[in-house]
């Protein structure tokens, strides 16, 4: 392309320079604008939360106590099956693509996402996904009801008819999750500002970029597996079929295969934001950058390596049950040197505590409680007792919940600001993370109890010693429902009614995005912007 | 609901303090054998580690809350990185997990013990049942037994008061002696269970094509319960493990009961019986297996239980009749009986639905009909 051409063509972008989002709904159908794109994977998956959130209050209403009193065991399957696949797909993945879109571009000084139409195609098919899988639980048959880890041949020869919807529906899903991943990469790679070389990348997008290619690498091996199923099912084949010459543990590899690594899909991101909420309420420098990108780098490749710590129990010949928790054990260094580089971080800071800073240190906390209960997980003979109980749950609920979740509301309250030009109410904010913060110890904290007294997962109903546990755990479940859709008034009393927010939002905060005015343009770096040693390395 | 105002008072006293009184509830059972009690005291030793490094941790952040607040005054330093500090902070978990890795090798490698066993018990799982098969190389010494939770559907939808052992008791314990190496090759029938005993530290999935073997030796004589521990639909709450481990004599005078229990069994198979022994012997197996779903008066629940009394298929063919028993019918209540139930058993069962209530088919069916269909459908 000669010079002339390429200034035509930027004179004629710069007629258009100013425009804006298109009125009424087909801005949203049809945008391919990141921040429109972040906007509805972030409601999407707030839509998800709820969903899941009820499906999750329908089965600790009957766990309340002992004998079966609102719905049947059929059910009740069904109700954890799809709690878990709509908070794994529908709300946590979905959340962070959300947060990507709305902030990879402004950190790294771009105007968008690489791939914007693509961007719009992966953001549309989710509800269709979530729509088909959803509408399986009104089927003739009923939906889904072999737990979210769907392990063959209960989801294959023993499944309702309703499994090939819920094939279909992981098949969108997966697609939608590479094609973001394939976006995320392009963009990190290709649309940095200059000056901005990999190690003065801001955290969060090098905890996106590395969870991009985990994506990238595990989504594959998702699909293959629905698609042995599919065949399994319709085609007569054998793959997870013993009679047939099959074998049903090839399924629990595969499955794990891709779980393991998908577990720090739904984690990287949030130590990334992590990153930028601890130095930025500290008012100091994050520290020990370049361990922490190193330290997330490994944890991303240890992740392949120890997806059989969740087959303990399913037959292994010693050599391979050492070696998988020997490898296990070892992701407790990398995330040791996390945890001890945000401590360090807040040591010697100027601290205060807005609600992000609130659900940043609960998140410090809380993780590493789940930590713990990960690495008494990975001691093989110790898990023959923990495996399939409360105890698991306890312990993936901790890190999910006050985990992934509470680092997604870091991210809501610490960017609202920006994303809204408001600031949200404190005192709002505050009560939101507080009866969080309460309700999902009640909830979580005494399963580690009733999993370690012996109550198994997935049960309808359970053996009177566990009763006393089960109605706290009830109780608190309740609390931290209300208080989620308490977290919808915070949000929209914020954006009618909240105060306007400068640029830089927080004195402590960091990073190209701060250097935008609030709410940041529709189109957000249209030239490069400078990359000043004091915006790099939130 | 004076049970829930009770039991919403001891929430209530468990939100206050955990009180010592709840102890059984609140931690891993120590169980009964050597392999259960190194399981647990490792499980103390890695508790116990973590609760320190978690004390140590967090305090240094509360300090820092407390101390390096703005509210407070405090001014931010200005240092970002310590290559000695991150070195220590890498190299002092590794040594503290390779002092967990240790006993715990120790203790994998005691439980991958097996051989030199005393018996062998194979553990099948069924949807929603176990079958206890004591193997034996005399083959006239083996035998089996299915093991169904005997809970009442009333104590589970609250019309009756629960018993004790709510969900944790059997009609068929497994029944192993003290003092003796007992291995047990784990396997399903169609979907994966998975077989656990917590007091005996022992636990492995129950996986359609592969036998898992594990072993244990039980000190003490007495009754163990424990519970399915893998999804494995509608009744997997409702599948629970029990064994009765007994003192050494009493094991072997029982083992012998058995044995010649199925002999017995076995005999018959061949014999040709009365129209008065079939219904004797029908009426027991109907009560059962049968009656919970079509009643003891054979008029069931319609429509999700069919009537036995005047229908086609206990007024027509015998030989479809017999078919239906074995195979059951695929998406409904009716199972496949094939399994649970001997020749003898249905050929009892068949005969007896097809003249009680005012059936009267006229037909006597012995139990060489039913293997004759055993045998067609095996291809034989």
């Amino acid at each position: 392309m000669s010079e002339a051409t390429l200034d035509q063509v930027t004179d004629h972008h710069d007629d258009h320079h100013d425009h804006g989002p298109a009125k009424g709904l087909s801005r949203w159908l049809f945008t391919t604008n990141h921040k429109d794109i972040g906007t509805l994977y972030l409601w999407f998956s707030f839509l998800m939360l709820m969903v899941g959130g009820l499906l999750a209050l329908i089965i600790r209403t009957e766990l309340f106590q002992p004998g079966l009193q609102f719905i049947n065991p059929e059910f009740f399957n069904q109700m954890t099956t799809n709690h878990g696949l709509i908070m794994v797909f529908g709300a946590i993945m979905p959340a962070f693509v959300g947060l990507a879109n709305w902030l990879l571009p402004m950190q790294v000084g771009a105007p968008d996402m690489a791939l914007p139409r693509m961007n719009n195609l992966s953001f549309w098919i989710l509800p269709f996904a979530f729509g088909m899988m959803i509408a399986t639980l009104f089927m003739e048959g009923g939906g889904p009801n072999f737990g979210w880890t769907f392990y063959a041949p209960l989801s294959t020869t023993y499944a309702p008819d309703s499994v090939t919807y819920f094939i279909f529906a992981v098949h969108m899903m997966g697609a939608s999750s590479i094609m973001g991943s394939i976006n995320i990469i392009a963009t990190i790679l290709n649309m940095r500002a200059p000056g901005m070389t990999l190690m003065k990348m801001p955290m969060f997008v090098w905890t996106w970029l590395i969870t991009a290619y985990l994506l990238l690498a595990v989504m594959p091996v998702l699909a293959g597996a629905v698609t042995m199923m599919l065949f399994d099912i319709h085609f007569d084949t054998s793959f997870f079929n013993a009679a047939g010459g099959g074998d049903p543990v090839l399924f629990q590899h595969i499955f794990w295969f891709f779980g393991h690594p998908e577990v720090y899909i739904m984690i990287l991101p949030a130590f990334g934001v992590i990153s930028h909420v601890i130095p930025a309420f500290a008012r100091k420098q994050l520290f020990g950058y370049d361990s922490m990108v190193y330290a997330v780098a490994s944890i991303a490749f240890l992740s392949f390596i120890v997806w059989a710590h969740h087959m303990f129990t399913v037959g292994m010949p010693l050599a391979g049950q050492l070696f998988f928790m020997y490898s296990t054990m070892l992701i407790a260094v990398p995330t040791g040197v996390k945890v001890f580089n945000w401590i360090s971080t807040m040591w010697r800071g100027s601290m205060t505590f807005e609600t992000p800073m609130l659900f940043a240190i609960a998140f410090v906390v809380l993780f590493t409680i789940g930590g713990f209960s990960g690495l008494m997980l990975a001691i093989t003979p110790a898990d023959y007792q923990y495996h399939d109980t409360y105890f698991v749950v306890a312990h993936f609920h901790y890190v999910l919940v006050p985990g992934a979740l509470f680092s997604i509301y870091a991210a809501v309250y610490f960017w609202f600001p920006k994303w809204t030009g408001r600031m949200y109410n404190e005192s709002l904010g505050k009560l939101h993370f507080w009866l969080s913060f309460i309700g999902v110890n009640i909830t979580f904290f005494p399963q580690h109890f009733s999993g370690l007294a012996g109550m198994p997962r997935r049960i309808p109903d359970y053996a009177l010693q566990f009763a006393d546990f089960n109605m706290l755990s009830s109780i608190g479940a309740f609390i931290f429902g209300f208080a989620q859709v308490f977290f919808l008034y915070v949000l929209i009393h914020g954006i009618r009614a909240g105060k306007k927010a400068e640029a830089r939002a927080w004195d402590g905060a960091h990073g190209l995005e701060w250097t935008l005015p609030s709410p940041a343009p529709y189109h957000s770096f249209t030239h490069p912007p400078v990359v000043t040693e004091e915006e790099a390395h939130t | 609901m004076k049970n829930l105002a009770r039991r919403i008072g001891s929430v209530a006293a468990l939100l206050l303090c955990a009180a010592p009184a709840f102890a059984d509830e609140l931690n891993m059972p120590r169980g009964v054998t050597d392999i259960s009690r190194e399981i647990y005291d490792l499980h103390m030793l890695i508790f116990i580690i973590c609760c320190v490094i978690g004390a140590v941790v967090f305090s240094v952040m509360f300090v820092s809350i407390i101390k390096h607040r703005r509210a407070a005054g405090h001014e931010p330093a200005d240092f970002h990185e310590n290559t000695q500090l991150e070195i220590i902070w890498t190299i002092v978990p590794i040594i503290i997990l390779v002092a967990m890795a240790v006993p715990a090798t120790q203790v994998l490698i005691a439980m991958y013990d097996t051989g030199g066993e005393d018996m062998t018990v194979e553990v099948r799982g069924y949807q929603w049942k176990w079958q206890y098969k004591y193997l034996d190389d005399d083959y006239n010494r083996t035998f089996s037994f299915f093991s169904n939770m005997s809970t009442t559907q009333d104590e589970i939808n609250d019309k009756a008061e629960k018993g004790e052992n709510y969900l944790l008791e059997v009609d068929n314990p497994l029944r192993i002696p003290a003092n003796r190496k007992v291995r047990f090759l784990v396997t399903a029938e169609d979907v994966i269970h998975a077989w656990w005993i917590p007091d005996f530290g022992i636990k492995r999935d129950a996986v359609p094509g592969m036998l898992n073997e594990l072993w244990t030796i039980v000190p003490e004589p007495g009754i163990y319960r424990g519970q399915c521990a893998e999804l494995c639909g509608k009744d997997h709450g409702f599948m629970p493990v029990v064994v009765e481990v007994m003192e050494e004599d009493a094991f072997d005078a029982w083992y012998a009961e058995e044995v010649e229990r199925e002999a017995i069994r076995v005999e018959n198979l061949s014999k040709t019986f009365t129209g008065e022994e079939l219904m004797a012997e029908g009426e027991s197996v109907y009560n059962t297996f049968c009656a919970s779903c079509h009643q003891a008066n054979g008029r069931g629940v319609p429509p999700v239980f069919p009537s036995l009394v005047g229908t086609p298929v206990a007024t027509g063919p015998r030989d479809e009749h017999i078919r239906m028993v074995l195979d059951g019918v695929p998406g409904t209540s009716m199972q496949a009986f094939g399994k649970q139930l001997d020749a003898a058993q249905v050929a009892a069962v068949v005969h007896y639905e097809r003249h009680s209530w005012g059936n009267n088919a006229g037909d006597t069916t012995q139990p060489r009909d039913v293997i004759a269909i055993q045998d067609q459908a095996a291809g034989n």
